[in-house]
C-alpha cells in the first residue's frame, strides 16, 4: 500500500498508551487516514454492509440464545415462546432469520464485484482466499442455524445434507453416524448443531478480521484495476469512504426493513412452521434460497458421490481463480469479452438458483446438468482461454489518466456544469457585494470551481467546519488530510465530481 | 452510463435470484391454486378487523375446537392489544368455561379445575392417536400456526409481485379456499377412500380426512353478519392468522416508522456524502 505517515498521538496520555498498546494509531491509520482509491464506486460499499449484517446477526443471535432451548422436544416450542411471550422476541427472531438472507445477499454482491473487477488477482490472492473461507463458514453457520427451529424443513434439510456424507466410500456410513450422534437426526444432532452455530460466527468474526488485515496490507482494488500511484489518487478512508458506506448501509437496511416488518416469512418455507416429524417426509425438501445454486449442482450429477464432489468443487474452484484467470489486465472495465462472459456466468448462477427450487425430474435435470457444466467451464476453460484471446482495451497510465479518458461524455457534462457554476458564482458575488455575508463561503467555493486548476484551493472553503467528525478530534490526521487535499487539488483534472 | 446500466442489470438479476429461488417446487398435477382474497391485515398498513376476529373466534370455538387444538394461545392472549381485545372480565369468563388439568395436589392427585387467563388452550384430544382414531385416521393438526404453515403455491409471476405488495396471506387464502372448496362428489375417475372428502384445494392430495366442518347457519352471529359458509370461512381464517401472528399489528406499526426513519436517514446521509465528496476532484 502507499506509504502514509503514521499517526502520532498528541496528548501525553495518548503517547503513554501508544508505547504500551498502539491501538489509537492502529484505528486512525487503518480506519481514518487509510488511503482508498478515489475512483471506488458503489459496489465497494458492500464490505461495510457485510460488517453491519455480521454485527446484527451476532447481537440478535446472542439474545435468541438467551431464550432458545436446544432440545428436540422443546426447540420448536421455545421459538414460539420467543415469538409470542418474549418482549420484542418476534423482532429479534425475524431479524435473525431475515438477517441471514440479507447477509448472503450482500455476500453474493460483494463476491460478484470481485469477479467483475478482478479483485482476486495479485497481490490480493490471500485476501480473496479468506473471503472464500468466510463464504464456507457462513454456509455452515446458515445450515446449522436453519436446523435450530426444529421444523419440518429444519429436520429434513439436516437429514438430506448429513446423508451426503454417506457417499464417502468405505467409511461413509460411520461418518454419518458420527456426525449425527446416532442413526438418524435427533436430539444429539440438534444440540451439536446448536453448539457449532454458536461457535462458527465467532470464527467468521476472526476470519473477517484477517480479511480486513489482508486488505489493509495490499489496499483496495478499484474499478480501473490500476493501483494508485500516489496519494493524489486516493482519499482518506474517513470521511470519504465511511460516509459513502454508511449511506449504502442505510439503503440496504431499508430493503431489509421492507422484508423484516412487512413480509418476514416471504423468504422462509411455510413447512418450517410444522414441528419436525421424523415419520413424515415433506413432498419437497427445499433449502434456503442462498443454497439453491449449490443444491442444483448437487442434484445435477446422477451419481451421489459425484454430486457431493461437484457441489464442494463449485466453491473450491474459487480458490484457484487467481491463477485460472491469468490475464494481466485486472478490471473487467477494459476486457469486453471477459465482461460478456461475466454476465453469462451471472445468468448461469441465477439459472442454477431457479433449478435448485424445482423438483429434480424431467427437463429440469437436463438443464441443471448443462448449467453445472457451464459453471465449471467458465472457470476451467473460458477464463484461461480468455487470457489468450481477449483483446483488452489500451490501459490508461494511471487512475488519474483513466478518469480523464474513461468517459469523455462525463467530462463534457462536467464542463457544462462548471460553466453554470461560474454563472452562479457571479450571481453570488453580486449578492455578497450587496452585503450578504452568509454566501461568502459559497462564493469562495464557486471561485475555485471557476478555475479549472485550483492549485491554491483554500482549505477553509473546501472543508466546511464540523462536517468531519474525525477531524474534530484528531487534529493530526486533519493536518495530513489538508496536505493531501492540497496535493489533490493540483492533480485534479476537470472539476468533475463522481460519486 | 454503461456502469449505470450494468448496475441496474445486476440489481435486476439479483432480485431475480432472490425471487426465483423462493418459488416452492411444484409437484406433478396437484391441488388448485387458492385465489387471493381481501384481508384487512394485508399490506404495510394492514390491521386486524376486531369484529371479524371475534366472529372468527366464535366459529372456532363452536365448530373447529372440537377437533383442533390451539396450544400456543393462552386465554390471556384474547385480551391483548392488536387482537380480540376482550376485557379482563370477559377473558376470565371465557377461560372459566374450559377445564384444565392441574396438580398434583396435597394428596398427590391430579385434578381438574376451571381454566384461568394464564392457562393455555386445553387440547381437544388426549393425544394424537385418539385424535386420529376419531378422524378417519388423521389427527387434526394444531391450529395455532396453520395460517403460516401451508405452502400454497403462488406461481409465477405472483410470487415476484408479492415481494412488492408484501403479500403474506397465501396461508389464509388457502384456509378460506379449503373450507369453501369441498365438493360433494369427486370428479369422474377420481377414487376417494371411505370417510375422506374430496377437496380440490387440499395440499395433501385432494382427499382430506376432515369432514366438511361448516354449513350455513351453523353459528349464530350476534352482529348481523350473514350466517353463511363464506363468512364463517373468512372470519375463522382471519382468526387463525391472528393466532399464528398475534404481534402483526405491532410489527407493522413499528415497521412503518422504522421504514420512514431509514428513508429520511438515507436521504440525509446521501446529502452529507455528496457534500463531502464535492471536495474531491477527479
Ligand atoms: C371433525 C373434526 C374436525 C373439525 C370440526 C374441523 N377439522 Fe379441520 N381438520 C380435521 C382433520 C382430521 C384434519 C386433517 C386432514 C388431513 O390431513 O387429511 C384437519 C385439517 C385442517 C386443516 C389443514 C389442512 C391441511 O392442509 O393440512 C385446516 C386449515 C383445518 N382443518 C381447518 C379447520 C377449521 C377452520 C375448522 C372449523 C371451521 C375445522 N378445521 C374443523 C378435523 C376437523
Ligand atoms: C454469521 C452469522 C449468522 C448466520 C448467517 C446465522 C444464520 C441463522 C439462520 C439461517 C437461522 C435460522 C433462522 C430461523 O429460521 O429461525 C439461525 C437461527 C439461530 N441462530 Fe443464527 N446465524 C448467525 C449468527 C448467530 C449467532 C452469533 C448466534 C448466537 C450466539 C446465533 C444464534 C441462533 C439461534 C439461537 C437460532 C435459533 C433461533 C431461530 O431459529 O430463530 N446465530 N441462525
Amino acid at each position: 500500500m502507499l506509504g502514509q505517515t503514521p499517526y502520532q498521538p498528541k496528548t501525553w496520555i495518548g503517547r503513554w498508551l501508544e508505547k504500551r498498546l498502539p491501538v489509537i494509531s492502529l484505528v486512525v491509520d487503518q480506519f481514518v487516514s487509510f488511503p482508498t482509491p478515489k475512483t471506488l464506486n458503489y459496489w465497494w460499499t458492500f464490505g461495510m454492509v457485510l460488517s453491519v449484517m455480521l454485527i446484527i446477526q451476532l447481537i440478535t443471535g446472542i439474545v435468541l440464545a438467551m431464550h432458545y432451548t436446544p432440545h428436540a422436544s422443546m426447540a420448536f416450542d421455545s421459538i414460539e415462546h420467543i415469538m409470542r411471550d418474549v418482549q420484542y422476541g418476534w423482532l429479534i427472531r425475524y431479524m435473525h432469520a431475515n438477517g441471514a438472507s440479507f447477509f448472503f445477499l450482500a455476500l453474493f454482491i460483494h463476491m460478484f464485484r470481485c469477479l467483475y473487477y478482478g479483485s482476486y488477482k495479485a497481490p490480493r490472492e490471500v485476501l480473496w482466499w479468506f473471503g472464500v473461507l468466510i463464504l464456507l463458514t457462513m454456509m455452515t453457520t446458515g445450515f446449522t442455524g436453519y436446523v435450530l427451529p426444529w421444523g419440518q424443513m429444519s429436520y429434513w434439510a439436516a437429514t438430506v445434507i448429513t446423508n451426503l456424507f454417506s457417499a464417502i466410500p468405505e467409511y461413509g456410513d460411520e461418518i454419518v453416524i458420527w456426525l449425527l450422534g446416532g442413526y438418524s437426526v435427533d436430539n444429539p444432532t440438534l444440540v451439536r448443531f446448536y453448539s457449532l452455530h454458536y461457535l462458527l460466527p465467532m470464527i467468521i468474526a476472526a476470519l473477517v478480521a484477517i480479511h480486513v488485515w489482508a486488505l489493509h496490507v495490499v489496499g483496495s482494488n478499484n474499478p480501473t484495476g490500476i493501483e494508485p500511484k500516489s496519494l493524489d489518487e486516493t482519499v482518506p478512508f474517513t470521511p470519504y469512504a465511511t460516509m459513502k458506506d454508511i449511506f449504502v448501509v442505510a439503503v440496504f437496511l431499508l430493503l431489509f426493513a421492507w422484508f423484516l416488518f412487512f413480509q418476514p416469512n416471504y423468504l422462509g418455507h411455510p413447512d418450517n412452521y410444522i414441528p419436525a416429524d421424523p415419520l413424515k417426509t415433506p413432498p419437497h425438501i427445499v433449502p434456503e434460497w442462498y443454497f439453491l445454486p449449490f443444491y442444483a449442482i448437487l442434484r445435477a450429477v446422477p451419481d451421489k458421490l459425484g454430486g457431493v464432489v461437484a457441489m464442494f468443487a463449485s466453491i473450491l474452484v474459487l480458490f484457484l481463480l487467481p491463477w485460472l484467470d491469468w490475464s494481466r489486465v485486472r478490471s473487467g472495465t477494459f476486457r469486453p469479452l471477459f465482461r460478456l462472459f461475466f454476465w453469462i456466468l451471472v445468468a448461469d448462477c441465477i439459472l442454477l438458483g431457479w433449478l435448485g427450487a424445482k423438483p429434480a425430474e424431467g427437463i429440469y435435470v437436463e438443464i441443471a446438468q448443462f448449467a453445472t457444466i457451464y459453471y465449471f467451464a467458465h472457470f476451467l476453460l473460458v477464463l484461461p482461454l480468455l487470457g489468450l484471446f481477449d483483446r483488452p482495451k489500451r490501459l490508461p497510465e494511471s487512475i488519474t489518466a483513466a478518469v480523464a479518458t474513461l468517459d469523455e461524455k462525463k467530462a463534457a457534462a462536467a464542463e457544462q456544469a462548471a460553466l453554470e457554476r461560474v454563472m452562479r458564482a457571479q450571481d453570488a458575488e453580486d449578492r455578497a457585494k450587496a452585503g450578504d455575508t452568509a454566501t461568502a463561503e459559497e462564493t469562495a467555493k464557486a471561485d475555485d470551481a471557476a478555475k479549472p486548476e485550483p492549485a491554491a484551493e483554500a482549505p477553509a472553503a473546501g472543508e466546511p467546519p464540523g462536517a468531519e467528525p474525525a477531524a474534530a478530534t484528531e487534529d493530526a490526521s486533519d493536518v495530513q488530510r489538508e496536505k493531501a487535499a492540497g496535493e489533490r487539488g493540483s492533480a485534479a483534472g476537470a472539476p468533475d465530481k463522481k460519486d | 452510463m454503461t456502469s449505470k446500466l450494468i448496475s441496474a442489470a445486476t440489481c435486476a438479476a439479483l432480485a431475480l435470484v432472490l425471487t426465483t429461488a423462493t418459488t416452492p417446487a411444484k409437484a406433478a398435477g396437484e391441488s388448485l391454486k387458492p385465489p387471493s382474497q381481501y384481508w384487512s391485515f394485508s399490506g404495510p398498513f394492514g390491521r386486524y378487523d376486531q369484529a371479524q376476529l371475534r366472529r372468527g373466534f366464535q366459529v372456532f370455538r363452536e365448530v373447529c375446537a372440537s377437533c383442533h387444538g390451539l396450544k400456543y394461545i393462552a386465554f390471556r392472549n384474547l385480551g391483548e392489544p392488536g387482537g380480540l381485545e376482550f376485557t379482563e372480565d370477559e377473558v376470565k369468563a371465557i377461560a372459566a368455561e374450559y377445564t384444565v388439568q392441574d396438580g398434583p395436589n396435597a394428596d398427590g392427585e391430579m385434578f381438574e379445575r376451571p381454566a384461568k387467563p394464564a392457562d393455555r388452550w386445553p387440547p381437544p384430544f388426549e393425544n394424537d392417536v385418539v385424535g386420529a382414531l376419531a378422524n378417519n385416521g388423521v389427527a387434526p393438526p394444531d391450529a395455532s400456526l396453520l395460517a403460516k404453515a401451508r405452502a400454497a403455491e403462488r406461481g409465477f409471476p405472483s410470487f415476484v409481485i408479492d415481494m412488492f405488495t408484501t403479500h403474506q396471506e397465501a396461508g389464509v387464502d388457502y384456509i378460506y379456499a379449503l373450507l369453501t372448496g369441498y365438493e360433494d362428489e369427486p370428479p369422474e375417475g377420481v377414487e376417494i377412500a371411505d370417510g375422506l372428502s374430496y377437496n380440490p384445494y387440499f395440499l395433501g392430495g385432494n382427499a382430506i380426512a376432515m369432514v366438511p366442518p361448516l354449513f350455513d347457519e351453523a353459528v349464530e352471529y350476534e352482529d348481523g353478519t350473514a350466517p353463511t359458509i363464506d363468512n364463517y370461512a373468512r372470519d375463522v381464517a382471519a382468526f387463525m392468522m391472528w393466532a399464528a401472528e398475534p404481534k402483526l399489528e405491532q410489527r407493522k406499526f413499528i415497521g412503518v416508522w422504522a421504514f420512514l426513519y431509514l428513508a429520511i436517514l438515507g436521504a440525509l446521509l446521501y446529502l452529507i456524502k455528496k457534500k463531502i465528496w464535492r471536495r474531491v476532484g477527479h
